[in-house]
């Protein structure tokens, strides 16, 4: 039986409305991976992770949960659970459920992130529980008005906090920002450019060359939506890695399946197991450059198979041993 | 029989965000589309486009599943704007338009 998607949409679009996220996240989840870094507060420049890399946990614990839940009649329940969530937060159970082994990497790649830029030479603070998500996924689904308020709600922040350049760390927010907010947003004015693509501007000193070959996984929506091609291969070959093309790279390159895995679980999971085959017929160290790329080749990967994100990768290249952790 | 909805056709008409009136069925975007759906995306824009209500609520779960990835519009030779024309179709879903 597949799943309800009005409830399962009704239930995230209520959540970014009443609670600020898709999947509300305490402010300590949120903001946990910056503990001991003593990055400023706010600032005209600042990193804004979107809560992306913060939300994965949730998302997957989710995920995991629908694709229980995609052949069973309990899916006709969904639509009570709905009514149930306007009152009690239901998907906070869902961060509960989450992996902590997973949240410990993605705290590790937002402090990579920061390593990177501060290495490179780049001032920036952070908005520490005043940040909020980006509300990509409620655009994604079509839910405008939902998505309207709430991208107000964050220019409003921006705007407060005196921001005027904003540093994204991953390709979903990043669209969000640069494309989409200023369509919604009257005068929405804030710079808006990815990590990779400052950090590649900046360029960096290699501090510690790495000597390995690696398959690299184009996202979808930095490759066609904001055709940052570029600046990682360059910052890639600089750091003395050799990349190995998938058949289907760049432009080309094949989704992870990750778009849809709330929703058609089963069919999220063939494509990620199909872009694996394809990135390990040409490597068996896979790279990605985003959290949802990340969470979903990795569940998909074959024994033998790894797969990072390339913050881990720079850090290890770019910044001293003493403060990069892999 | 189908039923011509002359509201959907008009409604998707005056949608900025719809444009598939270039598409001539070449198939690309089957082709490349990862879903591997044939319905995806050129039969449904026709459909919409001709106001057949009932066949395109047949596809809502597929309007829902598309990945937004672009891989079909990056290859499109009508340059289609896709993954804008499917989200503008939940839009209309969600606000019970269609």
């Amino acid at each position: 039986m597949a799943l309800p998607i009005g409830p399962i949409l009704g239930i995230l679009g209520d959540n970014l409305k009443q609670r600020g996220s898709v999947l509300p996240l305490t402010r300590a989840a949120a903001t946990r991976w910056s503990k001991g870094l003593d990055l400023p507060r706010g600032g005209e420049t600042i990193l804004y992770t979107g809560h992306m890399y913060q939300l994965i946990p949730a998302i997957d614990a989710m995920a995991s949960q629908m694709a229980l839940l995609e052949n069973s009649r309990i899916t006709k329940l969904l639509g009570m659970g709905r009514l149930v969530n306007k009152v009690i937060n239901l998907s906070f159970f869902m961060s509960l459920m989450a992996s902590k082994e997973l949240k410990q990497r993605n705290d590790e790649a937002l402090r990579n992130i920061v390593r990177l830029l501060q290495a490179a030479g780049v001032d920036f603070g952070y908005l520490y529980g005043d940040e909020m998500y980006s509300g990509a996924l409620v655009y994604d689904e079509g839910m405008d008005d939902v998505f309207g308020a709430h991208a107000r709600r964050v220019a409003a922040r921006f705007k407060k906090h005196g921001v005027k350049k904003v540093i994204t760390v991953d390709p979903h927010t990043t669209n969000m920002l640069r494309e989409i907010y200023p369509k919604f947003v009257k005068d929405f004015d804030v710079e808006v450019q990815s990590y990779l693509e400052v950090v590649a501007e900046n360029s960096p000193e290699v501090l510690q060359p790495q000597d390995q070959t690696v398959a690299f996984h184009d996202s979808c929506v930095y490759a066609r939506y904001e055709s940052i091609l570029a600046p990682p291969r360059e910052l890639l070959a600089k750091a003395g890695v050799s990349v190995a093309e998938p058949e289907l790279s760049g432009t080309n390159t094949h989704c992870c399946g990750g778009p849809i895995e709330a929703l058609f679980p089963s069919e999220a999971h063939r494509i990620s197991k199909e872009r694996v085959a394809q990135l390990e017929k040409a490597g068996k160290q896979i790279v990605t450059m985003c959290p949802i790329c990340w969470v979903n080749l990795r569940k998909a990967a074959t024994e033998g198979t790894t797969v990072q994100d390339i913050s881990q990768l720079f850090s290890a290249a770019f910044v001293k041993s003493s403060q990069s952790c892999t | 029989m189908a039923t011509v909805s002359s509201e959907l056709a008009a409604k998707v008409k005056r949608c900025e965000e719809f444009n598939a009136e270039a598409c001539y069925h070449c198939g690309v975007c089957t082709a490349v589309c990862p879903l591997g759906y044939g319905i995806m995306p050129r039969k449904l824009f026709r459909q919409v486009m001709l106001g057949l209500k009932d066949k395109v609520e047949e596809q809502v779960p597929a309007i829902y599943s598309c990945l937004l990835c672009r891989m079909c519009e990056s290859n499109c030779p009508a340059e289609v704007r896709i993954s804008e024309n499917v989200r503008a179709l939940r839009t209309l879903v969600n606000n019970k338009e269609l």
